[in-house]
């Protein structure tokens, strides 16, 4: 093997320029991959980002019971029920559940919450608005309020009260100054602007505020229990799985993102499969071109062949001579084209500049792949070097020394 | 002197049909170890064919080739690169040398492909060889800066590496000028001499043959003479 690999690096080195050429081709092909790993993994990356990001990946709300029925039925009893926002079901065991579930691989982050309806009133302006209470400490486990604060800080433990700037504006709030909160239920209290937050959401920047959870048992009369339990995961695309864990570990009807975000679900795996055609196809074209070069290569030596088996080469000493070119120019055209690859992709903006003011094409560094682009660029080269190889290797000595 | 090898009622078709060349005819001839034999023969007469047989890198239509006892003629083929790699050493009209090698390089080959590696051992000896072929000077050169008489003698010493039985030369001396013809020649009786080796040359000029201790001579597909 070894004396097979000095005769293969030999003739790569004995024709330079056709090696050179050669692995400038490979690498071209794995910086195309390393590229297109990184553009697709970067869009992704912008994509979940800008519109998945600040999602939970799977919550867990409580069951509404079923209206009771004030006459007792005769026959089929119709009914029809108008979804309320008025929050009235409670999941009680949190303490019992929440370790087990945050105890399970992959889950990142979670946060109880009370959700409700409510209005914000400061004089004559009254504005209706969604209102979450959130666990001091863990204000920013789903949605990163800390990166959105404009004004102040995301933090609820003094009881303060986190608004959208666009609420803060309709509302003429500002930092520090005190507003009445009333629930649903006609709970009232009087809150301090802690923070001003700009997600670039619409509907969150101008009708939600967060509280903190003690205000919001206050204010939904709510002494035990949450509304609803959100979790975050390493990796979003382990939801369903994780999901069913959860729905088998403790019996309640955890759902995941995927089940409402089908649609982003789908665009991300329709960018993915892309992904994964478009590298197919630059190693597509490197296996090709090492193929078409070796076996070039295999024509030029025939006569070298017929006299390495004259002198006592077996048939896969031949073979190995020529796969070993075929690795080495595999191996050495990866390296070339990720150091090439790498190199270029430092010019781009980082992945933590990702967001929606951010310009230019989201490509992100980290999913370049450069490994795998030069395991499979060998291997690759490997596989398309054994069809000349085998050429090689099933030439008849007395024909190729004749030639 | 002992049987080296022995061929019987040898024969070997081309073609098939009305394209069908019979080169050998059921061809006899048996050679002792140390012989320094000359074949000669017009064009077309199957001197070659024979040794491509007789170097197993070619199976005869029909009829038997026996060589150090081993039946070659129903040996698979690893058997006889091994067996070819071992007992039988080479030497072409067109020296035949891997031209992205060294003169050593060359040399070592048949021992190398067989150990995996280029040993010191190996080393020692075709330098060895080398040397006395008269290229103490050349043994690093690459085989492209050598000259034509050089690049035979190289030759020579990369068919003598693996200590074979027999060398089979095809007209080993026919792209040679007179001097670097018989220089080659003198080391080729030298090694006979000296080592015991066989050697069958296959030759057109009769002054070669001449320096061989028996001519066998072809003709027709059989052996004339």
């Amino acid at each position: 093997m070894i004396y097979a690999l000095k005769i293969a690096t030999r003739y790569l080195t004995a024709s330079k320029a056709q090696t050179a050429l050669l692995v400038f081709g490979v690498a071209i092909g794995v910086f195309i991959f390393i590229f297109m790993s990184a553009l697709i993994g970067g869009l992704a990356e912008f994509i979940i980002t800008t519109t998945a990001g600040d999602m939970d990946h799977i919550s867990i709300q409580a069951e509404a019971d079923d209206p009771p029925l004030l006459l007792p039925p005769r026959g089929t009893v119709l009914l029809v029920q108008q979804a309320s926002t008025r929050t009235s079901a409670v999941l009680k065991d949190t303490a019992a559940f929440m370790p087990l579930i945050e105890a399970l691989p992959g889950v990142i982050a979670s946060s109880q919450q009370i959700n409700g309806s409510g209005f914000l009133i400061r004089g004559a302006l009254t504005t209706q608005v969604s209102i979450s209470g959130l666990e001091p400490g863990k204000e920013s486990a789903i949605i990163n309020l800390d990166g959105y604060i404009v004004e102040g800080a995301a933090d609820l433990a003094t009881g303060g009260m986190l608004i959208g700037k666009t609420l803060a504006e309709d509302m003429d709030l500002r930092l520090g100054q005190s507003v009445r909160v009333q629930s649903g239920l006609g709970i009232e209290a009087v809150l301090t602007v802690t923070g001003i937050y700009e997600i670039g959401s619409g509907p969150r920047d101008s009708q939600q505020a967060f509280v903190g959870l003690a205000t919001a048992r206050t204010l939904f009369a709510m002494p035990q229990g949450v509304t609803r339990v959100e979790f975050k995961l390493t990796n979003l695309f382990d939801a369903d799985a994780t999901t069913l864990r959860i729905r088998a570990l403790t019996g309640l009807d955890a759902v995941s993102w995927t089940e409402a975000g089908a649609q982003l679900l789908a665009a991300l795996q329709t960018q993915a499969q892309l992904g994964v055609i478009l590298e197919g196809f630059a190693m597509l074209t490197i296996i090709i071109g090492v193929a078409s070069a070796l076996l070039l290569s295999t024509y030029r030596r025939r006569p070298e062949i017929g006299i390495m088996r004259a002198m006592g080469a077996a048939r896969w000493f031949v073979m190995v001579v020529f796969v070993s070119q075929g690795a080495l120019i595999g191996l050495l055209g990866g390296l070339v084209g990720a150091a090439a690859g790498y190199g270029v992709l430092l010019f781009f903006p980082p992945r933590e500049s990702f967001g929606p003011d951010s310009t230019g094409l989201p490509i992100d560094i980290t999913q370049g792949a450069y490994g795998l682009a030069i395991v499979l660029t060998t291997l690759g080269a490997i596989a398309a070097s054994i069809l000349p190889a085998r050429a090689a290797a099933r030439l008849d000595p007395v024909t190729a020394i004749g030639q | 002197m002992t049987a080296l090898l022995q061929v019987r009622d040898l024969v070997k078709t081309f073609g098939t049909g009305d394209v069908e060349t019979r080169v050998l005819r059921g061809l006899n001839l048996a050679m002792q170890t140390g012989e320094l034999a000359a074949l000669l023969g017009p064009s077309g007469s199957g001197k070659s064919t024979l040794l491509t047989i007789l170097g197993t890198l070619m199976q005869p239509t029909s009829g038997s080739h026996t060589m150090l006892g081993v039946d070659l003629t129903t040996a698979t083929d690893r058997a006889l690169t091994e067996f070819r790699n071992l007992h039988i050493g080479f030497v072409f009209q067109f020296h035949n040398l891997l031209p992205d090698f060294t003169a050593l390089e060359n040399v070592l080959f048949p021992t190398a492909v067989r150990e995996g590696r280029e040993t010191a051992a190996a080393r020692g000896r075709g330098e060895e060889l080398l040397v006395r072929m008269g290229l103490a000077e050349r043994v690093h050169f690459p085989t492209a800066n050598l000259s034509g008489g050089q690049k035979q003698r190289v030759a020579v010493a990369r068919a003598l590496m693996n200590r074979p039985e027999l060398v089979l030369a095809d007209e080993p001396t026919g792209n040679l000028d007179r001097a670097s013809a018989l220089q080659v020649m003198d080391l080729i009786g030298e090694i006979n001499r000296e080592e015991g080796t066989s050697f069958l040359i296959s030759t057109h000029d009769e002054k070669i043959a001449a320096s061989c201790r028996r001519q066998i001579v072809v003709g027709d597909g059989l052996v004339t003479g």
